[in-house]
């Protein structure tokens, strides 16, 4: 991978969701007034501005939305990675997940495929990426 | 009781520099490409330049803040309305109607909307060159989300997410390569017509299309906008400049605009796209309906725009887009004509002036300008703009009289 490749730098709001990840948890966001898990990270709900958002952890299953095979790098740092798999996963408690997929032949890709996380850790940036493959059948 | 425009406002001088794919023009600071075409939308007017006295601009790249009081004095027109508008790709048809209101609240008398588009600038001696910025339309600055949350994966751009767009299409009401690449080739069969296109004597068929490389899965390279050097700009006038200027004043009758995200991922439904409300209210706005229009300029970065757009500005029912598109000839001699000038795709997209491409296409078609590509007794265009990745749209209504 190139040593430039960008990685996430957590933000004071973010760096709950980041923490969790490196411990291979998923810990997003929930707004008791409205019901609503709540992702990306935000200091207020969105759609209500309600001053309650919580940390709660997700198991992270769900389906796949949408996604394309990038045959092109989106940009000179995935050159090495192409086909790049990109992908919206659809949380079974709600939001939505931009993400790549792993562990899957690119013909076999379907949307509405369950899926399940998979925790990719870059131990020399101190974080850890969340990626999807096809949840076992 | 009307809410919106009185459609007292009119297009009445335009300017659209032919596109060039490697710039044979000298070099120019925005700034002074603005200028130059704010000359020539002024004197297409035949107005006096001293009766300016609003502009609408967005970013120019010379000056990081104060891009209206720069242009203010670059130009020597002091104004009464100096709006900047960041729409992305919406922003030329977002500048029309802001222009039109402020005209119709009386506060100008003629406004200004220019968006230069050659990245071709003079070259510092003195100092680096900026870096190279692979991220397009993706944010890659520290606290943006989609730093932290789209980038990270790749998940930049334009060409992957709009693939996203359709591959979601695709799985919920089907997909038709052969529609889809019929657009472009209908497309393209305007721009031959049109001397000014980019693509101006090279025809192409739907099986040219598909014969081009896949980008982004369904997305292939024909059907993706190729970036050019060029510019555009408006006049639009009030009531008393519209009847002394020298073209068919193109009057501004209803509008719409909707933002609704930054990033697909974050789409309340990704296939009902801003452009129905803002559709929706230009339509209402101008009391005019769908069968009454002639020509349709849609905002074609990608065939998928312009099937998403033609469907849900209604004028076939969502889902139907593949269907309409084999049922019509898009072409200006066809039953349904859109981007009679070959559309960004076939004509070319000169950056941030591609928004402005469709308000100046259908100037042309009500101005009876269009030449080989004219259609006959045209007098209602609609023509939408589009920002991001199908996240910010705008709607625009256009009549002659």
């Amino acid at each position: 991978m190139p040593q430039d490749r960008p990685l996430p730098e957590p933000t004071p709001v973010s760096a709950p969701f980041w923490d969790g990840l490196r411990e291979h948890i998923i810990r997003i966001q929930y707004s008791p007034s409205s019901g609503q898990y709540v992702f990306y990270p935000r200091l207020l709900a969105p759609g209500t501005l309600a001053d309650d958002l919580e940390w709660r952890e997700i198991d992270g299953a769900g389906t796949l939305y949408t996604f394309t095979v990038a045959e092109r790098a989106t940009a000179p740092f995935f050159a090495d990675v192409v086909p790049q798999l990109l992908a919206v996963v659809q949380w079974d408690i709600g939001p939505r997940f931009s993400t790549e997929l792993v562990e899957v032949d690119p013909a076999d890709i379907r949307v509405g495929m369950r899926v399940r996380p998979v925790f990719c850790d870059y131990p020399d940036a101190g974080v850890t990426l969340l990626r999807y493959a096809p949840a076992q059948r | 009781m009307t809410t919106g425009l009185a459609g007292d406002a009119a297009i009445i001088g335009y300017v659209e520099l032919p596109p060039q794919r490697r710039p044979e023009r000298p070099p120019r600071f925005v700034l002074e490409q603005w200028a130059a075409l704010a000359g020539s939308a002024v004197s297409d007017a035949g107005i006096p330049a001293d009766r300016i006295n609003g502009l609408v601009t967005t970013a120019v790249a010379e000056t990081k803040l104060f891009a209206p009081a720069t242009l203010a004095e670059y130009l020597g027109l002091a104004v009464n309305f100096g709006e900047y508008v960041d729409l992305g790709g919406a922003t030329a048809a977002g500048m029309i109607w802001r222009a039109a209101a402020a005209i119709e609240l009386g506060l100008c008398d003629a406004v200004l909307a220019v968006l230069p588009g050659s990245r071709n600038v003079p070259q510092s001696g003195a100092r680096p060159p900026a870096e190279a910025d692979y991220f397009g339309a993706s944010s890659n600055r520290f606290g943006s989300p989609q730093a932290e949350f789209e980038i990270p994966y790749g998940n930049l751009g334009q060409n992957a997410p709009y693939a996203q767009i359709a591959r979601r299409y695709a799985a919920e009401f089907g997909y038709d390569p052969r529609a889809t690449a019929k657009i472009a080739a209908d497309q393209r069969t305007n721009a031959c017509a049109t001397p000014d296109a980019v693509f101006h004597g090279t025809p192409l068929t739907v099986d040219d299309v598909l014969a081009s490389p896949m980008v982004a899965d369904p997305l292939r390279l024909l059907e993706i906008v190729m970036p050019c050097h060029g510019g555009a700009g408006v006049v639009i006038g009030n009531r008393e400049l519209a009847a002394r200027s020298r073209h068919r004043p193109v009057w501004i009758k209803g509008f719409g605009e909707r933002i609704a995200y930054k990033t697909p991922t974050y789409a309340h439904d990704l296939l009902r796209t801003p452009i129905a409300p803002a559709a929706d209210s230009a339509f209402s706005m101008a009391g005019v309906q769908r069968s009454d229009v002639d020509v349709c300029s849609i905002y074609d970065c990608y065939t998928i725009t312009v099937l998403m757009s033609l469907e849900d500005s209604g004028f076939c029912a969502r889902g139907s887009g593949m269907q309409f598109v084999r049922a019509h000839d898009l072409t200006y001699r066809g039953d349904f004509p859109v981007n009679t000038a070959g559309g960004q795709l076939s004509f070319g997209q000169a950056g941030i002036a591609g928004g402005m491409h469709h308000v100046c296409d259908a100037v042309r078609q009500l101005t009876k300008r269009a030449g080989a590509a004219q259609v006959a007794d045209c007098n209602t265009a609609f023509v939408t703009g589009n920002g991001g990745i199908m996240s910010e749209q705008v709607a625009l209504v256009l009549q002659g009289d």
